[in-house]
């Protein structure tokens, strides 16, 4: 029987990131991936006729460049186009924000609607590219651990202090606020507009069980926006092809370093002899051994459903039990025969080439998460939505379009009851009605609806409740919390088991630097020479 | 015309401890006090003739140094000899009490796990206690001295050990309902403990980044984060803390608010002068120190022109609105809860955490909680001079209550509140409403505009991260200088903050004399 030099359990984009830098190093690796398809979450599928989808994942910013330029994924077949303005809707549809990506044009769009916000953008943009910077740095390093004295660990959090201490009081003041205050509190400092807030509020909700009234949340703004596409930070892009380009590149420069994977082979539980992780058991009850066993599957899932309690030290499971990993957003995939008209909007300007925000006010994002708490979802969603399809043609057929829209907030548990199939068609059916409200007519072009709630992404993609951080981005659960205190650096309470997926540092995110780090550490247990790049490539 | 060396803005607890301590180190010392009575927002208040209440109606985290150094005791101070319970009341199941760190009425699962998270806190808490009796050093400093606290603070978690240190700071963020589902089944258990982290401030159970660490500070005070009346009720704390200042030299004058505070400059730039009175008469000092809120001090009092814009601009965007609204009944008899044999302590009607959440929620809008949530005392059982022979007092704090509501707090708003909560009373106590003789309702507007705090916010300026520790209320005014020389902040706007525990009082008296 072949043994393998390490076992990676999850083909999504860290898994495959870490299986390319470990092969890259000369290790003999397989992945194994449950569905009969690889990419997890970053994925095109072709779920109607002639229509492809990015059925979760939908648009790239936080992967990180040097990753793609060192796994040379552009040779790899990957092609990122960075969009344009996005587009926002008043709640009552009277009036649209467009953003767009000429300075002086966004300059007198933001005026038609506040002088004064006009002027505080630029204030807004320059803050928030230096809280971005500081961040970024740490994308592709390992936490330091603070309990310990080794002296990598000391160097580190020397460096990460020396990172803070050197901005400065007032610059450090205002980190600090930034860090834990809510988004909504953050952008009252700046407009007064309240479609202008609601559109800059966005990032600050997506993907998440807070409010943007809920303190934190001005840091997952900050999240979603210290990407790049090309070097251009905060820029946002499409992957041609849609996001399943993104894993087929990464496959593919793993399988140039002759890596393999192994599709339609879900891990029943990790194999454990005496406290380490000797391989994985597959459903179909064939045993894989391997020297190390690295996870890429979220934090719960590993430790609550593939690892047998009594294989684990005391305490951890649960911890995992207890680890925050919240469904909070759904999904509605949709082909259109034609290109919706958008009232409004003249001659569907940036439509083609960007994004759309469906909520015009904090009060109406701030009242759909009210409603996730109470275990439904608003009739007034968040939404963001996206036509790929108008520039990218390989994904729907000649003259068609599809759509993506994002949904915040979709509850994992519905308070009367589990999710049925008529429950999920009228989730959809409530996002159609709303677009239908600021594009009419757009109801009679729809000819395909996928629609997925926390639990259809469950049950498919494997991200427990449907979360797509892998594990919600809050102070107690990032940097050195993540997953849980003591286990930042991405080894595992079983010898030889790692984890390399978003539920570890830097979080959620097509970024590949979770799976990155992992490698890294890997690497230097096995003491072997280091492959993954250390630091971001446009950063210093 | 005498000229002091300093001017204390303000006789609530604060302002009081501050004029003590700087009184007894020799300096001449006016109090200067708005209204007739001394206490701030600890005052003792007669809402009904014959009938009064304090506003703050338990004491929690009272610094014991505070009450040595000031000989409080031989002033008329008594502290109660025993805490008082948290009786988590519910209108058809049997109350949980909370004593301590022992739970009655819970399972025993919940009763065992209590013990042990509360002696974690306790651990955590004796770790931080000396942080909040001291001067925070400035954020971003590189002098030996200030790097040397933080080292301190560094070592003191390090030496909680490996667990508890990791644990601290995944605890120190999380929010109370994520802490409370980790530990507990019991929903009333649950819901208590959200409370007592959430009281006061603009948040709620699944608001992160907060909750614990004002435990943590509460924690540290007698009583280790209990709640207790004196005896002699609050009036009496503020009444020993008045004869205190007055027996070490200071003058207290009350009814004389403050117009403004004056500045004078030269080629060596400005200072503080002084204060004009709201009659017109000026009073000059060397110092002035404020124990009003940060942005009535420095926006109001001395004003935005007198500052740097960006300074001023920070001390604008303060958060300061006050969520909590008081409810005082003048019963004409003692109301018995459903299942409370003795009614004494705090009684928190919050079934749930979800109600707590949901009643934040209908605030945030505007709008009044549907279903409130609050914590009833009734100081009559310990204290006979509030109300006439056989009546009885029940004050309430009642969350979540916005200081602006859609509409406005118009009579009818108010009484339609006030009703709304007596039929919760009601369902808790069968036939309270019939001893009801009168009633008020403090709106955080009535507490703005009756005790001049910004925002009606208990705490001055919301008892957020960013506006804690180093940055309370902002990091040029955190060590309760300000960037004028001469004027002071010693309210709970700044380091450590709000509750009746008079650090900020103190520790601001230390760095004027030192």
């Amino acid at each position: 029987m072949k043994k393998y030099d390490a076992v990676i359990i999850g083909a999504g984009h860290n898994g495959l990131t870490n299986a390319a830098y470990l092969a890259k190093a000369g290790l003999n690796v397989v992945v194994v991936e449950k569905n009969d398809y690889i990419g997890g979450a970053a994925v095109t599928r072709e779920m109607h006729e002639g229509w492809f989808y990015s059925s979760c994942s939908y648009v790239c910013s936080m992967m990180r460049q040097s990753i793609h330029r060192d796994l040379d994924l552009t040779r790899h077949g990957l092609l990122l186009v960075p969009y344009m303005g996005t587009v926002a809707f008043s709640d009552d549809g009277s009036k649209a924000f467009i953003d767009y990506p000429n300075e002086e044009a966004a300059y007198n769009e933001l005026r038609r609607h506040s002088v004064k916000d006009a002027d505080a953008m630029a204030r807004l943009q320059a803050d928030l590219g230096r809280y971005a910077q500081l961040i970024r740095k740490t994308l592709l390093r390992t936490p330091p651990d603070p309990s310990s004295f080794k002296p990598r660990d000391i160097k580190e959090l020397l460096w990460l202090g020396k990172q803070f201490w050197g901005l400065g009081e007032r610059e450090l003041y205002e980190y600090i606020r930034f860090f834990t205050m809510s988004a909504a509190d953050f952008l009252d400092d700046y407009f007064e507009n309240d479609l202008i807030k609601a559109a800059m509020a966005a990032p600050g909700i997506i993907g998440t069980a807070l409010g943007v009234q809920s303190p934190g949340s001005a840091y997952i703004l900050l999240h979603h926006v210290m990407g790049d596409v090309d070097g251009n930070v905060g820029a946002w892009g499409l992957a041609r092809g849609g996001m399943g380009a993104i894993s087929n590149a990464l496959a593919s420069a793993l399988k140039a370093h002759d890596g393999e994977i192994r599709t339609g082979s879900g891990v029943e539980q990790i194999l454990v002899k005496d406290g380490t992780a000797v391989g994985v058991a597959l459903e179909s009850g064939e045993e894989i051994y391997a020297d190390i066993v690295v996870s890429n599957l979220d934090a719960k899932r590993t430790f609550t459903k593939i690892i047998d309690k009594k294989d684990l030290p005391p305490k951890i499971y649960d911890r995992a039990s207890n680890f925050k990993i919240r469904g909070s957003s759904g999904k509605v995939n949709i082909a259109l025969s034609g290109m919706p008209k958008f009232t409004n909007i003249p001659d569907n300007r940036y439509i083609n080439r960007g994004g759309q925000n469906y909520t015009g006010s904090l009060e109406t994002m701030e009242r759909a998460y009210d409603c996730w708490k109470r275990g439904r979802w608003s009739d007034d969603p968040f939404i963001e939505a996206i036509i790929p399809s108008a520039w990218d043609p390989t994904v729907a057929p000649p003259g068609k379009h599809w759509m993506s829209t994002f949904i915040q907030y979709c509850p994992p548990k519905l308070a009367d009851g589990p999710w049925t199939p008529e429950k999920r068609d009228a989730f959809g059916q409530t996002v159609i009605n709303k677009i239908e409200r600021y594009a009419p007519g757009f109801k009679d072009l729809v000819v395909h609806a996928e629609v997925r709630t926390p639990h259809e992404i469950e049950n498919e993609i494997g991200l427990t409740e449907g979360n797509i951080f892998q594990g919600e981005l809050t102070i107690d659960q990032l940097l050195f919390n993540r997953p849980f205190p003591g286990y930042g650096q991405y080894r595992m309470p079983l010898q030889n088991m790692y984890m390399c997926g978003s539920s570890t540092h830097p979080g959620g995110g097509v970024s590949s630097a979770c799976g990155a780090n992992a490698a890294r550490e890997i690497l230097m247990d096995l003491k072997r020479p280091n492959t993954v790049p250390e630091d971001d490539f446009y950063d210093e | 015309m005498k000229h002091y060396d300093t001017l204390v803005i303000g006789a609530g607890h604060n302002g009081l401890v501050c004029a003590s301590y700087l009184a007894k180190a020799g300096q001449s010392v006016l109090v200067l006090e708005a209204n007739e009575t001394v206490g701030g927002l600890a005052a003792t208040r007669e809402f009904h003739p014959g009938f009064s209440a304090p506003i703050a109606h338990t004491l929690v985290g009272l610094a014991d140094t505070i009450v040595k150094d000031l000989d409080l005791e031989s002033h008329g101070f008594k502290a109660a000899a025993q805490a008082l319970p948290l009786t988590a009341v519910h209108p058809s199941d049997a109350p949980i009490q909370i004593d301590g760190s022992s739970v009655t009425g819970v399972g025993a699962d919940d009763s065992a796990t209590y013990q042990a998270l509360q002696a974690q806190l306790r651990r955590f808490a004796d770790a931080l206690a000396p942080f909040w009796e001291s001067t925070m050093p400035r954020i971003g400093s590189t002098s030996v001295a200030d790097l040397f606290t933080f080292g301190k603070l560094g070592l003191k978690l390090r030496m909680l050990g490996r667990d508890d240190m990791l644990e601290f700071m995944r605890v120190a963020t999380l929010p109370m309902r994520d802490l409370a589902d980790e530990s507990f089944d019991n929903e009333r258990l649950k819901a208590a403990l959200c409370w007592d982290g959430l009281l006061g401030s603009k948040l709620a159970p699944r608001s992160p980044n907060q909750a614990v660490l004002t435990v943590l500070n509460r924690m540290a005070g007698k009583h280790g984060g209990q709640h207790s009346i004196p005896p002699n009720g609050i009036n009496g704390l503020m009444n020993a803390l008045r004869t205190a200042a007055e027996a070490n030299g200071a003058e207290v004058r009350t009814s004389t608010p403050v117009q403004k505070i004056t500045v004078e400059g030269d080629e060596n730039g400005q200072r503080i002068s002084g204060v004009q009175l709201a009659n017109g008469e000026e009073i000059k000092a060397d110092k002035v120190v404020s124990s009003a809120d940060p942005k009535t001090t420095l926006l109001g009092l001395l004003g935005a022109p007198q500052l740097e814009i960006d300074f001023s601009n920070r001390i604008r965007r303060l958060r300061t609105d006050g969520y909590v609204a008081k409810l005082h009944l003048a019963l004409s008899g003692k109301p018995a809860f459903q299942g409370v044999a003795n009614p004494e302590g705090r009684l928190l009607i919050a079934p749930t955490m979800d109600t707590i959440e949901f009643a934040y929620d209908n605030a945030k809008y505007g709008e009044v909680p549907e279903e409130a949530v609050m914590e009833v005392v009734i100081p009559t059982l310990s204290q006979n001079d509030l109300a006439p022979t056989g009546s009885h007092v029940l004050s309430a704090h009642v969350m979540y209550v916005p200081g602006k509501i859609k509409g406005g707090w118009t009579d009818a708003a108010k009484q339609s509140l006030t009703d709304q909560l007596i039929a919760q009373l009601e369902a808790h106590a069968p036939g309270i409403g019939e001893l009801v003789e009168a009633s008020e309702l403090l709106t955080p507007e009535d507490l703005e505009r009756d005790y001049h705090v910004s925002g009606g916010h208990w705490h001055h300026a919301e008892p957020a991260m960013d506006q804690l520790l180093m940055m309370r209320p902002t990091y040029e005014a955190a060590q309760y200088n300000t960037p004028i020389p001469g004027l002071y902040l010693c309210g709970a706007g700044s380091h450590p903050g709000g509750d009746i525990n008079g650090n900020p009082g103190r520790n601001a008296a230390k760095e004027m004399l030192s």
